[in-house]
C-alpha cells in the first residue's frame, strides 16, 4: 500500500467532491424506533436554520397530534398538500410539483420510507426525495432503522414484525449527514406508557410486542452500528483525502449466488452487510443452466425481484449461463478477482446430491483461494426440474399425463397385434419408442410416467406369466431396470435438447433484434429516418405500438416516428416521456417511476445526455420483464449511437462549410482587390479630371462621363457576382422554387442582356409543349444571364448563340450552345473554378461560371460543358423535376358583366 | 428651380444618395423634403403633405415595409420604395403592403423620373380623372367599352381571363403589379397562393399580343416580383 492514494481513487474522489459541492444536500434524522423524537429534532434544527436566514419549507410533516411538535411547526412555511382521490377517499400527499416549483433552499419531509398514494408520480417518497435533490433542493428527512433495506430481515427476526416499507441503502450512502436521534429504551417505554408515541400502522398492529425492552435494545444497537459504519466511511474518506495510509485490506470482492427461491433475499441482504462491513464491491449472480427448463412465471418474478433488490442495495447483477452452476460461478469468480463467494445452505434431501452432485461441494472444492460463505435460507441451484415447466404443446399438465398413458396403451395394442401375427423378440424396444414419443410431445414429467407405465405394461402383458405382474424369470428384473433407465435418459436428453433449442432461439432472437437494428441504422442518416427504423424494430421485437420522441426547443417533445405508422401513445403519457428524457432513466409501466402509466419509456442515449425516448405500448397484457426492458434499453443505445453519429456528421459538415466559407473569403479578398481597383481607378481619374481641368473639349468631357458610367456598371456587376457567390457558397441560399413557364425566365434573361448580345444571333429552341418547371426563377435567370454573357464575351461577333430546352427522363434539360472557340480540351472542369479566366484579355473576375454551377447544385442539378459538333461549346444544365405537377390553371371565375 | 413644382418626400439615410437625388430631382422641377429616418419622414409627411414619397426600405430606425403599411393607413399618397438587388421578397412585401412601385439600387435618374411620372399620373386618375375608354401602347389597342383588343389593327381573341389580365395591366401601365395583386384582382382573394396561374395565362397572353414572345416588348417580367405593362413614356 503506497503512502499516497492511487490516482484513480483521487480522481474518483475529486469527482465525488465536485458532485457533492454541486448537488443538493440530504440529511437524515435516524432513529431506532418510532417515538425517539426524530421529527422533533428535525423541526428544531430547521427553526435554527430559519433563524440563520435559510429558506425552509415544510413539505410533509406528521405531528400525530403531539403538542410539542405542533408548536415547532408554527411560523414555518408549510406547502399545501395535494389531495389525491383513492378508492372513494381523499388522501393527502406531498405535492411534488408544487415543491419543485416553489424551489425552497431546504424542504422538510417526514418519513422517508413512506409509500405514496397510488397514482402519485413515484411509488415511494424516497424517489420524490431523489427528484428534489436532483432539482437542487436540500432535503431533511426522518428514518427508522427497520426501514433500511439491508437491515429489514434482521429487524424482522428480532421483532417478528415484517416491515414492508423499505428504503434502499444507497440513499443512506447518498446522505450527506446522518444524525442519530437516540434516547435510552427505558425513556422510550416511559413515553409510550404516557401515550406520547404514535405507532405506525405496522407497528400498531404488532402492538406491544414490538416495544419489548429486548427488541428496543437490539434495534438501538442496529441503529448505532449503522451510524457507526457511516462514520467509519466518513473517516475513511477523510483519511484518503489527507493521505493517511489506508488501513483497508483492499481488493475484496464478493459474489453472491442467488436463485428464484424465496430465501434468496436473505442471501442478498447478508451479502450486502458483508460488503458494507468490508467496504467491498459485490456482485449478485444468477446462473441459467443450459439444458434445464426455464423457470416458471412466478419463479421468474421472484428472481427478478431478488436481482432488483440486489441492485437497489448497490450490487452489480449478472446473469451467467453455463452447463453447471458451480463451473459458471467459479469461472466468473476467477475472472473478476472475487475473494468471497456467498452461497445458500442446501435444503434438499441429501440423496439428490448423491444423484446430481452437490453445488456446495463443487464450489468449495473448486474455490481455491476464494473464501466460501455458506448462509442459511437459500439454495442457489436454479431448480428447473422443480419449478420449470417443459416447453411443449399448449396442453395442460393433466392432459399430458393422459396423453402419455394413451401412447403406452396404444404401444401395448400394437405390440399385441404384431405378436399375434409373428412373435416379436424385442417388445421392449417398441415401448422405448413410445417413451420417446412422449418425451418429444408431452414433456419431461409425462415421459417419466410413460417410462414407468411401459415397464409395467411390458411386465403385465408380455413377460411370462402373462397378465400378472409376477415375474417367472428373475433376469427380467434387470431388463425392467434397464428399460426404465433408458426411458428416463431418453426423456432427459430429449428434454434438454428442446430446452437448449428454445433458449438458443430466444437468445438468438435478442441478438438478431440488435444486429438487425444496428445494420439498418448503419446506413441511416437523419433523425426522422433513425427514429423510424428504431420504432419499427422495437415494435417487431415486442409487438404493440412504439413511438420515438425527440426533444424540441422549449422543453417539449415531438414524436419523430411511430410504428405501426400513425400509431400513438396515450397523450396522458407524454409526461412519462418527458420524465424519462429529463432524468435519463426508464419510467412508466413496469418501472418504479409512474408505474400507473400504460407506456414504458426508456431514454435513447449515446453519452450522458439523453437524445430522445423510446415509448412502448406493449401488445401483451404483462409489463415488460427486466430482461425485456434491458433489450429496449439496448435498442435505445443503438439508436443513440446512430443519432449521435448523425449529429457529429452534421457538425462536421457545418464546420467544413465554415472552413470553406472562410477560405473563400480570404481568396476572394486577395483575388478581387485587383478587379475592384481597376474600375475605381478609372472612375476616380475621370471624375477628378472633370473637376480640376477647366476648358476640356465637349467631346472629351462626354467621353470621361461615359467612362464613369461604364466603370460604375462594371463595378456593380462585379459586386453582385461576389455577393451571389458568397451567398451560394455559404449554403445559406434558400431556394424559392416555383412552377414557372421556362420561356418567361428565358425572356427575362434575354431582355436583361439586350445590349450586350446585340452583336450575336440569339435563337431559342424551347420544346413546344414544355410543361411548367419547378425552379427558382431568379436564380435560373441569373444562371442564364451568366452563360449568355460568357458566350457574348468569348465568342466572335456575328456567331450564333442558341438556348434549347426540353424535358428528358423527368429532368429539365437546358443547353446554351455557341459557335465560339470552345473550351480547350482538359479545361472542362477548370472553367467552373473560381477566378479562372479563359484568356486574360477578357475582363471579369472569373466568377460567372462558378456561380452558375452553384445555382445548378442548389437545385440538385448539374452543369457541365462539352465540345459542340462542328465547333463551339455546349453548356448543359440538368435539373431533376418533381413527379407531380400542379393542376392546370383554371380560367378566372367570371362575374356578371 | 420652380417654387410650385410637385413636393417629394425623400426618406433615405445615405447622404450621398440624398445628394444625388436632390440634385437630379430639383433640376427636373421637383421640390424636395429630406428625412434621414422613418420618424423624421412621418413628421414631414403629416406636416407638409407632400405629393409623392420615395422611401428606402433599409432604414436604420424601423422596417420600411411596416412604415409603408402605416402610411397607407391614413393616405393613398404614391410611395416608391428603393431597395438593393437580391431583396425581391422585400419588394413584393412592400408592394403588397401598398407601395406603388419600386426601384432597385443602383438606378439611373431617368428611371426614377419615369417612376415618379407614372405614380403621379395614377394618383391623378385616382383623384377623379375619368379612365380612358381606349388604351393604346405601340401596336396594342384596347377598347374597354367593347372589350376589344387589336394588335397592329388585327383583332385578337383573348379568353376572359387573358382579357382581364391585359386590362388590369393596361390600366396600371408603367406600374409593376405583383403576382398576388393580379391573382386577387382577376381570380379573387382565395387564389393568391397560386402564382403559376398568372404565369401560365400570361405566357398565353404574350403569345397573342407580343411580336416575339421570347423577348416580350410590352408585358415585361419583373423577376421575382411580377409584371409591368411598359408605359409609353418609358424607354
Amino acid at each position: 500500500m503506497s503512502e499516497r492514494p492511487d490516482p484513480e481513487t483521487l480522481l474518483r474522489r475529486a469527482r465525488g467532491e465536485e458532485e457533492r459541492a454541486n448537488r443538493a444536500k440530504l440529511r437524515i434524522f435516524f432513529g431506532f424506533a418510532p417515538g425517539v423524537g426524530k421529527t422533533f429534532a428535525m423541526l428544531e434544527s430547521a427553526r435554527r436554520l430559519v433563524g440563520q436566514g435559510v429558506d425552509v419549507v415544510v413539505g410533509a410533516v406528521e405531528t400525530h397530534g403531539r403538542k410539542e411538535t405542533e408548536a415547532l411547526l408554527e411560523g414555518l412555511e408549510i406547502l399545501p398538500r395535494k389531495k389525491v382521490p383513492y378508492r372513494g377517499r381523499e388522501l393527502e400527499e406531498l405535492d411534488l410539483d408544487a415543491a419543485l416549483a416553489r424551489r425552497p433552499e431546504l424542504l422538510l419531509l417526514d418519513e422517508l420510507a413512506h409509500t405514496n398514494v397510488p397514482g402519485s408520480r413515484h411509488k415511494k417518497r424516497w424517489q420524490d426525495v431523489l427528484e428534489l435533490l436532483e432539482a437542487g433542493i436540500e432535503v431533511h428527512t426522518t428514518l427508522n432503522v427497520q426501514h433500511v433495506e439491508s437491515l429489514n430481515d434482521v429487524v424482522a427476526q428480532i421483532t417478528h414484525v415484517l416491515v414492508r416499507e423499505t428504503v434502499p441503502d444507497s440513499l443512506l450512502e447518498r446522505a450527506d449527514e446522518i444524525e442519530l436521534v437516540d434516547i435510552p429504551p427505558e425513556e422510550l417505554l416511559e413515553r409510550l406508557s404516557e401515550g406520547k408515541v404514535y405507532l405506525g400502522d405496522q407497528a400498531a398492529r404488532a402492538g406491544q410486542s414490538f416495544f419489548r425492552r429486548g427488541n428496543l435494545l437490539a434495534l438501538r444497537e442496529l441503529a448505532l452500528r449503522r451510524t457507526a459504519e457511516r462514520v467509519d466511511a466518513d473517516v475513511q474518506t477523510y483519511r484518503e483525502e489527507h493521505g493517511v495510509t489506508d488501513p483497508w485490506p483492499s481488493g475484496e470482492r464478493i459474489l453472491v449466488c442467488i436463485g428464484p427461491s424465496p430465501g434468496s433475499s436473505r442471501l442478498v441482504r447478508a451479502a450486502r452487510r458483508m460488503a458494507a462491513g468490508l467496504r467491498a464491491p459485490w456482485v449478485a449472480a444468477y446462473v441459467e443452466v443450459a439444458g434445464v427448463a426455464p423457470i416458471g412465471q412466478a419463479a421468474r418474478q421472484r428472481l427478478d425481484g431478488h436481482l432488483r433488490l440486489a441492485e437497489s442495495l448497490g450490487a452489480t447483477t449478472v446473469r451467467l449461463t453455463g452447463v453447471k452452476v458451480s463451473d459458471a460461478l467459479l469461472v466468473y469468480a476467477r475472472k473478476h478477482n472475487v475473494t468471497r463467494i456467498v452461497i445458500g445452505k442446501p435444503t434438499h434431501p441429501r440423496i439428490r446430491d448423491l444423484v446430481r452432485g452437490s453445488l456446495l461441494d463443487e464450489v468449495v472444492r473448486g474455490s481455491g483461494d476464494v473464501d466460501v460463505h455458506v448462509i442459511s435460507g437459500d439454495e442457489a441451484r436454479p431448480d428447473g426440474a422443480r419449478e420449470g415447466k417443459p416447453v411443449v404443446g399448449p396442453v395442460t399438465e393433466p392432459q399430458r399425463y393422459f396423453s402419455a398413458i394413451g401412447v403406452i396403451a396404444l404401444t401395448t395394442l400394437i405390440a399385441a397385434a404384431i405378436a399375434r401375427v409373428a412373435p416379436l423378440p424385442d417388445v421392449e424396444m417398441l415401448y422405448l419408442v413410445g417413451v420417446m414419443v412422449c418425451a418429444v410431445s408431452f414433456g419431461r414429467h409425462a415421459s417419466i410416467l410413460a417410462a414407468g407405465l411401459a415397464v409395467a405394461a411390458y411386465d403385465f402383458f408380455f413377460v411370462p406369466p402373462h397378465h400378472t405382474f409376477a415375474v417367472a424369470d428373475a433376469r427380467y428384473i434387470l431388463t425392467f431396470a434397464m428399460m426404465f433407465a433408458v426411458g428416463i435418459v431418453i426423456s432427459a436428453l430429449t428434454h434438454r435438447i428442446r430446452r437448449q433449442e428454445s433458449e438458443a432461439l430466444a437468445r438468438e432472437e435478442r441478438t438478431r433484434a440488435l444486429y438487425d437494428l444496428s445494420r439498418d441504422l448503419a446506413g441511416a442518416y437523419g433523425d426522422a429516418r433513425i427514429a423510424e427504423i428504431t420504432a419499427r424494430h422495437a415494435s417487431d421485437s415486442f409487438g404493440g405500438t412504439v413511438a420515438i420522441y425527440l426533444p424540441e426547443d422549449g422543453g417539449t417533445v415531438k414524436a419523430a416516428a411511430a410504428w405501426p405508422v400513425g400509431g400513438r401513445i396515450d397523450p396522458n403519457d407524454i409526461g412519462v416521456v418527458k420524465w424519462a428524457l429529463e432524468h435519463g432513466r426508464p419510467a412508466g409501466r413496469g418501472t418504479d417511476t409512474l408505474p400507473g402509466a400504460g407506456t414504458f419509456c426508456t431514454p435513447i442515449r449515446a453519452g450522458a445526455e439523453p437524445l430522445g425516448v423510446i415509448a412502448l405500448v406493449s401488445g401483451a397484457p404483462d409489463a415488460l420483464r427486466p430482461d425485456e426492458q434491458g433489450l429496449v434499453e439496448a435498442l435505445g443505445r443503438q439508436a443513440g449511437f446512430a443519432l449521435d453519429r448523425t449529429r457529429l456528421a452534421e457538425q462536421a459538415r457545418q464546420s467544413a462549410l465554415a472552413a470553406k466559407a472562410e477560405e473563400l473569403r480570404s481568396s476572394l479578398l486577395s483575388s478581387v482587390s485587383h478587379d475592384l481597383r481597376t474600375p475605381l481607378a478609372a472612375i476616380t481619374g475621370a471624375a477628378t479630371t472633370l473637376r480640376d481641368e477647366t476648358g476640356l473639349a465637349a467631346d472629351v468631357r462626354s467621353d470621361l462621363l461615359g467612362t464613369i458610367c461604364e466603370e460604375a456598371e462594371r463595378l456593380e456587376r462585379l459586386v453582385s457576382n461576389l455577393l451571389d457567390m458568397t451567398r451560394l457558397e455559404s449554403g445559406r441560399v434558400r431556394l424559392n422554387e416555383e412552377w414557372v413557364p421556362l420561356e418567361e425566365v428565358v425572356g427575362t434573361a434575354l431582355s436583361r442582356l439586350d445590349s450586350r448580345l446585340r452583336d450575336h444571333v440569339v435563337t431559342t429552341e424551347l420544346e413546344p409543349d414544355l410543361p411548367l418547371v419547378s425552379i427558382d426563377p431568379i436564380l435560373i435567370e441569373q444562371l442564364l444571364v451568366n452563360l449568355l454573357e460568357n458566350a457574348a464575351k468569348y465568342t466572335p461577333p456575328g456567331t450564333e448563340v442558341t438556348i434549347a430546352a426540353r424535358m428528358t427522363d423527368g429532368e429539365l434539360a437546358l443547353d446554351v450552345l455557341d459557335r465560339g472557340p470552345g473550351v480547350p480540351a482538359g479545361q472542362e472542369e477548370k472553367v467552373f473554378e473560381r477566378f479562372y479566366r479563359g484568356t486574360h484579355t477578357v475582363s471579369g473576375a472569373g466568377l460567372g461560371l462558378p456561380i452558375c454551377r452553384a445555382i445548378a447544385r442548389a437545385h440538385d442539378g448539374t452543369l457541365d460543358v462539352v465540345a459542340r459538333d462542328g465547333g463551339g461549346a455546349v453548356f448543359r444544365l440538368r435539373i431533376p423535376q418533381p413527379e407531380s405537377r400542379p393542376s392546370v390553371p383554371p380560367e378566372a371565375p367570371q362575374e356578371q358583366p | 428651380m420652380t417654387q410650385d413644382g410637385p413636393l417629394v418626400l425623400l426618406v433615405e439615410d445615405e447622404a450621398p444618395l440624398r445628394k444625388f437625388l436632390r440634385a437630379s430631382l430639383s433640376s427636373h422641377g421637383y421640390r424636395l423634403l429630406e428625412a434621414q429616418n422613418a420618424n423624421e419622414g412621418m413628421q414631414l409627411l403629416t406636416t407638409h403633405k407632400p405629393e409623392l414619397v420615395v422611401l428606402d426600405l433599409g432604414l436604420p430606425d424601423r422596417d420600411g415595409i411596416d412604415f409603408t403599411r402605416e402610411i397607407r393607413g391614413f393616405t393613398d399618397i404614391p410611395i416608391i420604395v428603393v431597395s438593393a438587388r437580391g431583396k425581391e421578397e422585400d419588394k413584393v412585401l412592400a408592394l403588397d403592403a401598398g407601395a406603388d412601385d419600386y426601384l432597385t439600387k443602383p438606378f439611373g435618374v431617368q428611371e426614377l423620373l419615369a417612376r415618379l411620372r407614372v405614380a403621379r399620373r395614377h394618383a391623378g386618375r385616382a383623384r377623379g380623372t375619368p379612365p380612358a375608354q381606349v388604351f393604346e401602347a405601340g401596336p396594342i389597342k384596347i377598347d374597354f367599352t367593347r372589350r376589344e383588343v387589336t394588335v397592329d389593327g388585327r383583332e385578337v381573341h383573348l379568353t376572359p381571363t387573358e382579357y382581364k389580365m391585359l386590362a388590369l395591366l393596361a390600366q396600371n401601365a408603367g406600374r409593376v403589379l405583383t403576382h398576388r395583386q393580379i391573382l386577387k384582382d382577376v381570380w379573387g382573394p382565395a387564389y393568391v397562393a397560386h402564382p403559376h396561374y398568372v404565369r401560365v395565362h400570361m405566357a398565353e397572353l404574350r403569345k397573342k399580343v407580343e411580336a416575339d414572345p421570347a423577348r416580350p416588348k410590352w408585358i415585361v417580367t419583373e423577376p421575382g416580383v411580377g409584371y409591368r405593362f411598359r408605359d409609353r413614356a418609358q424607354p
